[in-house]
């Protein structure tokens, strides 16, 4: 436990990769397997099933520190981090353990889930009283599942090929679903990620997708593109859909299918599991799952608001209901693998025409071959873009026809170029303000917004608030806007600070829908601050009906 | 009868008429400390213990009308028996006990309660009521001892050396650098000083604190091999300035009581936080309000709601003072610490 949280501490002191990395190698060199595979686990993200319930932590850490409730909830505020403000405020303990991360999480940690809330009341203090500080957080933060520290799995991968000698490649192959909840990392599970190169390494594979390949985004004027990208021949451009992206593994017999984090959805998607029956084996689709119905105003399938699959995806059953009223298909525009055979070091052009012959031989009633656009010029491709909104994707893909299938945010095998529209947005006004947490801790990082109810001149118009946002201001004027807030705060309920409307933001956000769960009536996608209007007044804010014409 | 009471100038005593670390300019001040956001310029006459005599001239300018008071001694001003004692915080920082018709108030200014060796240490003194700051007024703000954070600075130092890397390490120039100065190991290699931090080690050593020998960085050439191995303290502002540029490849470090909580230390961008503060953390606040005797708290600066409901809640009569001392409630990044 001290070694991983002394490894954790490295990490987070630093911002270099070069200094991470020489930090994750020098751990995992010396890291008995059974401690390195739970390492392996929690830095690739892998997190397990809330070990104890979050508010028997609180009552525990109050009980422990002898403090007034009130005064655990101001701490808690200041630091932002509940695994963290335990760390701080429970008792200094003198000694520290020898036993390692794997004895902890498998013989400590993991067996307090489902145990009688006495049994973990007793227990957890005893754990606890055996760990310095640091390794404490840890413990708690793993309790939590709240283990971030800033490290990429690519990272991790990187430190684990230098160390063995590997293709970084093959070792991000073969974390593929090792951070999945139904894999339990084990020393002979890391021994393997880490083993030498085996001749039937790829016959093994099980259910296993590729790692995916992600796409970099584009954003210079569309003028300077013959420069930066040459002649849309050499490109082959899609639309961008919103959905989740995924992997359809059909091998053996059996259909997996993977969520973008590696998560195995197949439960989720019944309509895709008449693929099981209709592909055939040793074949990997790369995709996007979407909402595909009828639509009401064009009277044709087309692709749903991603609100609508969102719903899905947060239900446990998914009901009679919920199937008939978001349906989902698979929009396909990539071919990994094709009997049997990984075919991502294939350019893309041939891949995309051996998807088509795939999609033309075995008609597969829930997967769409996801199509190209066409255009002479970029200017042309700008033109049809326009139509991105109206169409319900988010631009365009552009995929270089000669480009490998990568591992990750990679160029060196190829690019894919992400080509969105520019957000929507409207000038807001900042109503109420909650401190942050992590980095932000104690400044007020995280701001409601809200718009006026009616047009200017308006007697006694009152502003709504309609949307939350947090990110998209640099460090220096989050400070700024943190005295401001400071300064004219009107109330305080506990967390959250109500302050006179002066200050006024550009919001950007990806979608707009009407939601019966908000005072506005309306719900935004991904509301971020593209920049502050300082030289704007209050009353110069837009108002609801400039949201309702965004509906339109 | 009120003996401080809070003005738009300041805190006032009104039967001694003058005032304790105004923010604007009155004719009468007695000034705790020297920390720019106690002691200001522009008033007619300034009080401060005798220890901090060199500091406030050196801020304020030689010219000012400044008497001085040793610790302990007493003077009486209409009335109003005033003495200074020391508050532990930096060099020259003092309590102020006022006594008044047999009621006794101590404005302590800003405090320390952990002897630091670069100052008088703190001394509870009995009042009946007790102005206090509240800087690190919560309770997960709690100190090692001064001794295990200049280790870590010792160790992150000679770190450095062995990598061939100059240490740079933040504080704030007046008390916490000196402070440094006189707790670190000097013997793992030269220490250099930014321009802002030597007028102050002077003041130090006149006044007999033991600091070792620095120099100031400004004359040691850029690339000088002699960086790789030194430690150089600077204030936070040559964070991110061109200044920086001298040093090649460093680790920088920022020392603060702030420092405690991952977030702060990670909004720094720095390699290392080290938790030393010139304030008192929790259980050292409410060990001086205790050692005071006094029934009767007023808290200044800090965490106030969140110490006066506590204090309440322990059966004291604590109140809130408004002042502009610090920076305001709880906004730890750009305070002095």
């Amino acid at each position: 436990m001290r070694a991983f949280a002394d490894l954790y501490m490295r990490l987070d002191a630093t911002t270099s990769s070069n200094a991470k990395l020489a930090a994750l190698q020098a751990y995992f060199s010396q890291a008995p397997a059974e401690d390195a595979a739970w390492a392996v686990y929690f830095l690739a993200g892998g997190r397990p099933r809330q070990l104890v319930p979050t508010r028997m932590l609180r009552e525990l850490a109050i009980a422990l520190s002898g403090l007034p409730e009130w005064l655990f909830e101001e701490s808690y505020q200041s630091v932002g981090d509940l695994a963290e403000t335990v760390s701080l405020l429970l008792p200094e303990s003198s000694h520290a353990t020898d036993e390692g991360l794997a004895q902890w999480v498998e013989a400590y940690l993991l067996p307090l889930r489902g145990q009688a809330p006495e049994m973990v009341q007793q227990r957890l203090p005893e754990l606890w009283a055996q760990l310095d500080r640091q390794s404490l957080m840890l413990c708690l933060k793993l309790i939590t599942g709240s283990f971030r520290v800033g490290v990429s799995k690519l990272l991790v991968t990187r430190a684990l090929a230098l160390m063995c000698d590997l293709d970084a490649k093959r070792v991000a192959q073969r974390l593929v679903g090792y951070t999945d909840l139904s894999h339990r990392p084990t020393a002979a599970s890391y021994l393997k990620l880490i083993a030498a190169e085996s001749a039937d390494e790829h016959a093994q594979r099980g259910g296993q997708p590729y790692p995916f390949f992600l796409a970099h985004a584009l954003q210079a004027p569309t003028e300077q593109f013959d420069a930066l990208l040459g002649s849309p021949s050499k490109w082959q451009v899609e639309w961008k859909w919103d959905g989740i992206r995924a992997q359809v593994v059909k091998r053996d017999g059996q259909l997996w299918i993977w969520s973008r984090g590696e998560e195995l959805v197949t439960d989720r998607f019944p309509e895709l599991h008449s693929l099981a029956n209709t592909l055939p084996d040793g074949v990997v689709l790369d995709g996007e799952i979407l909402v595909w119905k009828t639509d009401a105003a064009a009277d044709a399938l087309a692709v749903q608001p991603f609100a609508l699959l969102q719903q899905r995806i947060g239900r446990k059953t998914l009901g009679k209901k919920l199937l008939a009223d978001a349906p989902v298909v698979l929009q396909a525009y990539d071919l990994l693998e094709w009997q049997g055979e990984d075919w991502r070091s294939r350019p893309q052009h041939e891949r995309r025409r051996q998807l088509e012959q795939v999609l033309e031989a075995y008609p597969l009633t829930p997967v769409l071959l996801s199509p190209l656009v066409e255009g002479d010029s970029w200017e042309d491709l700008a033109r049809q873009r326009e139509a991105s909104r109206s169409l319900g994707v988010e631009g365009m893909m552009l995929k270089a026809r000669d480009a490998l299938y990568g591992v990750g945010r990679t160029k060196d095998m190829g690019l894919w170029w992400k080509w969105k529209i520019d957000p929507f947005s409207v000038d807001a006004v900042l109503i109420y303000a909650q401190r942050g947490h992590g980095r932000r801790a104690s400044l007020y990082s995280d701001y409601t917004f809200a718009v006026w109810d009616s047009p200017p001149g308006t007697p006694q118009r009152t502003l709504v608030p309609f949307a939350k946002a947090y990110s998209g201001l640099s460090d220096a004027e989050m400070r700024k806007v943190d005295t401001i807030i400071r300064k004219t705060t009107v109330e305080t309920f506990g967390p959250v600070r109500s302050v006179t409307p002066t200050l006024v933001f550009e919001l950007g956000f990806e979608g707009i829908a009407l939601s019966k769960r908000h005072k506005s009536g309306i719900a935004v996608r991904f509301p971020r601050m593209l920049r502050w209007r300082d030289d704007k007044p209050v009353e110069e804010a837009d108002d609801l009906g400039t949201l309702q014409a965004l509906l339109a | 009868m009120d003996l401080v009471i809070a003005r738009p100038e300041g805190l006032y005593c009104p039967p001694g008429d003058f005032y304790i670390d105004p923010w604007r300019p009155v004719e009468r001040s007695v000034i705790t400390h020297g920390h720019g956001d106690h002691a200001r310029t522009g008033n007619g006459h300034y009080l401060t213990a005798a220890p901090g005599a060199g500091i406030l001239r050196s801020r304020l300018g030689q010219d000012i009308n400044l008497q001085t008071l040793p610790y302990g001694e007493r003077l009486v001003h209409q009335g109003v028996t005033l003495s200074l004692h020391p508050a532990g915080h930096v060099l020259g920082s003092a309590q102020v006990r006022l006594e008044y018709q047999g009621e006794v108030w101590v404005a302590s200014g800003d405090y320390k309660v952990e002897p630091d060796g670069t100052c008088e240490p703190f001394e509870p003194v009995r009042c009946h009521t007790f102005i206090t700051e509240s800087t690190f007024g919560l309770p997960i703000y709690r100190w090692a001892p001064q001794a295990e954070i200049f280790a870590e600075v010792n160790e992150w130092w000679r770190g450095n050396r062995e990598q061939g890397k100059a240490s740079v390490l933040f504080c704030y120039s007046f008390g916490k650098a000196q402070r440094i100065l006189h707790g670190l190991d000097e013997s793992i290699g030269p220490i250099l000083v930014h321009g802002a931090v030597e007028p102050l080690n002077r003041v130090y050593r006149e006044a007999g604190v033991r600091l070792p020998e620095t120099r100031y960085a400004g004359e040691v050439p850029r690339n000088d091999p002699l960086l790789r191995e030194a430690l150089i303290l600077a204030p936070p502002s040559a964070g991110g300035s061109s200044w920086m540029r001298r040093f090649g490849d460093y680790s920088d470090a920022f020392a603060s009581g702030w420092m405690r909580l991952r977030g702060t230390r990670r909004r720094r961008g720095v390699d290392r936080g080290f938790v030393l503060s010139d304030h008192a953390d929790w259980s050292g606040l409410l060990w001086a309000i205790a050692q005071t005797g006094a029934e009767r708290v007023m808290v200044t600066h800090g965490s106030v709601n969140v110490l006066v409901r506590y204090l309440n809640e322990q059966g004291l009569d604590a109140r809130s003072f408004v002042t502009e001392y610090g920076d305001e409630d709880d906004a730890p990044a750009e305070v002095e610490s």
